[in-house]
């Protein structure tokens, strides 16, 4: 992930432990957790890592506690960039950043970054502090909008939509054959990603790109398997399609809790990859691993494309998805075709949860945060067609990070679902739908 | 393990607040989806919007607790107006989509730090509804056999059950009523209805703010039986959980919620009880499951009811077959 992705999801970090007092414009906000440290007994401290944009710890900045005026400690940062003061009690502290300590070249992201009022700590816990650091050229904040931010959320969004194109496919061909809206298709995503983990560390140790492959498979048989035991069966019975959407719901809540019991609930990296010095190309900074994520998720979309297009059994399921009743009179085998769509959407989910999971982090409910960026995605493209579920999923990437450039970035997602509503009310059945009717 | 304690934790489960009020937002859902053939799946979000109206009047404008609860309800009115607008006209699984990013857009909307000087952010607001518990005529906790509610609960119980049971008659009246029998037109064939000059669309929004409100009072209660509200809580699968106690007990049934809810927690609060007592005595071995994992199977076991009701099983308890054709309209 770029510099300052992770930079924003440290911010993420530290609204969620400073909660008020923030500046204007800065991301705020995730899942609530606090660092509670058990080999520290219930003596209450602060802690925290200190890291350039580039993600290298900085040695030797000295940290200052103060409560009310008074001071109470201060650290200075070792070779990890880690510091920790302990106190006195539970409270709302002040924690200021030497700046003069600190290398040239970084600076605290936003003005007055480098204090920290109203740090709470709570009885027994020991209460992580992020300072948020830059290259030193701080956000106006709201002022006019520098272009090189403009460029580097461009690149990000285009990464992170192409992630969700990749997933979206799936979703939008398995819709097109079936009429099904696969709720727990985000359960593909996490799958993979899942299995890309425990294949990639111990006992395995398999290297990660034998280990996505691995994954894809999996991802693939589960789909497929679902389809033959699941699906089909339904189909046959006659079973309507909300009857259908609601099984997929609960069948969404079923994956998602058997991988919550067991991979854990905790946010996972994998081992490979996990930290790399992001490449500048003018005023675009990336990640090599995020550079070939974003590459190879194209090349992904065009085979997907070019299968569609040239091959026997692309062209059989763009029949089916035209008109079911006349592929089937025309003499398509349509339900091996809607087995090879939800065993291909299926390997697409899971390589683009892998994918997610490099970027990002692994976690349980990583695929159900995607599945309404894939709806999103999906819908504004067009439901039933798989170029607009990439052009959709590209589009909703874009909005999602390019929202961050005004909003907190907590509410990137909820842009894009309102793009999503917005398309709804004015063009239904999407950018490259057919003209059917949806309301 | 106490096989009793078990039991009676279950009872209390299936008796208890958290059951009445789930029952009422499940009338609410019954309204929209059992009668009237939506496909809402953002009624997790009239609770939201319902729980901190409450909250909000209450700390942010000083009103008293009874105001703050029609506030709450106003809200749901004024959400199933711009809900219902852009989305009363799609096809059935589009609006299930929209509905429940439209929860989802609440919840971020509401977590926000822009947002927190009056919602609290992710830390939620507390202690508003002191003046409820005032109100309490129960003294001393009811113990009846094994079975104990504390006064507080008491209290609690009989309004939420008494509200849930108005409701439940405000609906069948409703729904006895001509303006139900052209709701449930509307549900079985919405071209005939239009073809007969009703305006299906008014008739889909009145059912879609009838049934938010009595999501927003539902809302409401939850905020008041914990005193304290954080966006989290209301996650999509709360309106999951609806969906299931509504089609356990039978949708487009005026008792299906109520018997679905108490039904479902009686399950839901056993299956916890049991597997905790089984792991304290050792019979689940600890690689298999910690404590820590037993929400996890809750969350489950609900996932795969859902499934093999709808499967096996689509009219739930009391539900009659015919009422419910289960298709996209």
């Amino acid at each position: 992930m770029t510099a300052r992705l992770w930079a924003a999801l440290a911010a993420v970090l530290l609204g969620l432990f400073l909660g008020a007092g923030l500046p204007g414009g800065t991301p705020a906000a995730a899942v609530p957790t606090t660092v509670v440290s058990a080999a520290e007994e219930a003596a209450e401290s602060v802690q925290g890592t200190l890291r350039d944009p580039d993600r290298e710890p900085i040695e030797g900045v000295t940290v200052t506690v103060t409560q009310d005026g008074a001071e109470i400690g201060s650290a200075t940062t070792d070779a990890e960039g880690t510091w920790a003061v302990p106190l006195p009690g539970p409270g709302a502290y002040t924690v200021t950043l030497d700046v003069a300590g600190l290398p040239e070249g970084v600076a605290p992201r936003t003005e007055g970054g480098e204090v920290l009022d109203g740090v709470q700590v709570r009885a027994g816990a020991s209460q992580g502090v992020i300072f948020q650091l830059g290259t030193g050229e701080v956000d106006e904040g709201g002022g006019g909008v520098p272009v090189g931010r403009v460029l580097q959320l461009v690149v990000d969004g285009i990464k992170f939509g192409a992630i969700i194109a990749i997933t979206a496919v799936g979703l939008s061909l398995v819709f097109g054959t079936t009429k099904l809206i696969n709720f727990a298709h985000g359960e593909f995503v996490t799958i993979g990603a899942v299995a890309a983990y425990f294949l990639s560390t111990s006992p395995g140790n398999l290297p990660i790109i034998l280990a996505a492959v691995l994954a894809m498979a999996v991802g693939g048989a589960v789909a497929g398997g679902f389809e033959v035991t699941l699906w089909r069966p339904l189909r046959r019975r006659g079973a309507g399609l909300i009857q259908m959407f609601i099984v997929a719901i609960g069948l969404s809540l079923l994956l998602r809790h058997l991988v919550l019991i067991i991979f854990g609930s905790r946010r996972q990296q994998y081992d490979e990859y996990s930290l790399q010095t992001a490449l500048t190309l003018g005023p675009v900074r990336i990640t090599p691993r995020d550079l070939i994520i974003t590459v190879l998720a194209f090349v992904i979309m065009v085979a997907v494309a070019v299968m569609l297009q040239r091959t026997r059994i692309g062209t059989a399921m763009r029949a089916v998805n035209d008109n079911r009743d006349l592929a089937e009179a025309s003499g398509i085998d349509v339900q091996r075709v809607i087995l090879v769509v939800w065993v291909l959407g299926g390997a697409l989910a899971a390589i683009g949860g892998v994918f997610l999971g490099l970027t990002q982090a692994i976690y349980s409910e990583m695929g159900f945060e995607l599945l309404l960026l894939m709806f999103a995605g999906v819908i504004l493209g067009g439901l039933g067609s798989a170029y607009g579920a990439m052009l959709g999923s590209l589009v909703i990437g874009l909005v999602s990070q390019l929202s961050t450039l005004w909003f907190p970035a907590s509410l990137a997602y909820m842009w894009a679902l309102l793009v999503m509503i917005l398309v709804l009310l004015v063009r239904p059945q999407g950018i490259l739908g057919r003209r059917e009717r949806v309301g | 393990m106490d096989i009793l304690a078990v039991l009676s934790v279950a009872i209390r489960g299936a008796l208890g607040p958290e059951a009445a009020i789930y029952a009422l937002a499940a009338i609410g859902l019954n309204m929209h989806f059992g009668y009237t053939g939506l496909l809402n799946f953002g009624q997790v979000g009239f609770m939201l919007v319902g729980a901190y109206g409450t909250a909000i009047s209450v700390l942010s404008f000083g009103f008293p607790l009874w105001a703050g609860v029609l506030v709450g309800m106003a809200c749901a009115v004024v959400l199933a107006l711009i809900l219902g607008v852009p989305t009363l006209r799609l096809r059935g699984d589009y609006l299930a989509i929209a509905t429940i990013a439209a929860a989802e857009v609440l919840r971020y909307v509401y977590r926000s730090s822009f947002a927190e000087p009056v919602t609290g952010g992710v830390y939620g607001l507390v202690q508003f509804a002191g003046s409820f518990y005032e109100l309490n005529p129960f003294s001393g906790p009811l113990e009846l056999g094994p079975l104990r509610f504390g006064d507080r609960a008491l209290w609690l119980m009989t309004v939420a059950w008494g509200i849930t049971l108005l409701a439940a008659v405000l609906v069948w009246l409703l729904i006895h009523s001509p303006w139900g029998r052209v709701l449930r037109a509307v549900r079985e064939d919405e071209e005939a209805a239009r073809s007969l000059g009703k305006n299906v669309f008014a008739y889909k929004m009145q059912a879609l703010v009838l049934g938010g409100v009595l999501g927003a009072l539902a809302g409401a209660l939850l905020a008041i039986n914990s005193q304290a509200i954080t966006p989290d809580a209301f996650i999509p699968i709360i309106t999951f959980y609806l969906w299931t106690i509504m089609i356990l007990g039978g949708a487009s049934r005026v008792l299906g919620p109520i018997i679905g809810s108490i039904v479902f927690w009686f399950l839901l609060t056993f299956l916890d009880a049991f597997l905790r007592g089984a792991m304290s005595a050792g019979w689940i071995p600890g690689g298999l499951l910690v404590p820590s994992d037993i929400g996890a199977v809750r969350f489950a076991a609900v996932g795969l009811g859902l499934m093999l009701l709808m499967m096996f099983r689509p009219a739930g308890l009391i539900g009659n077959r015919k009422e419910l054709r289960l298709d996209v309209r």
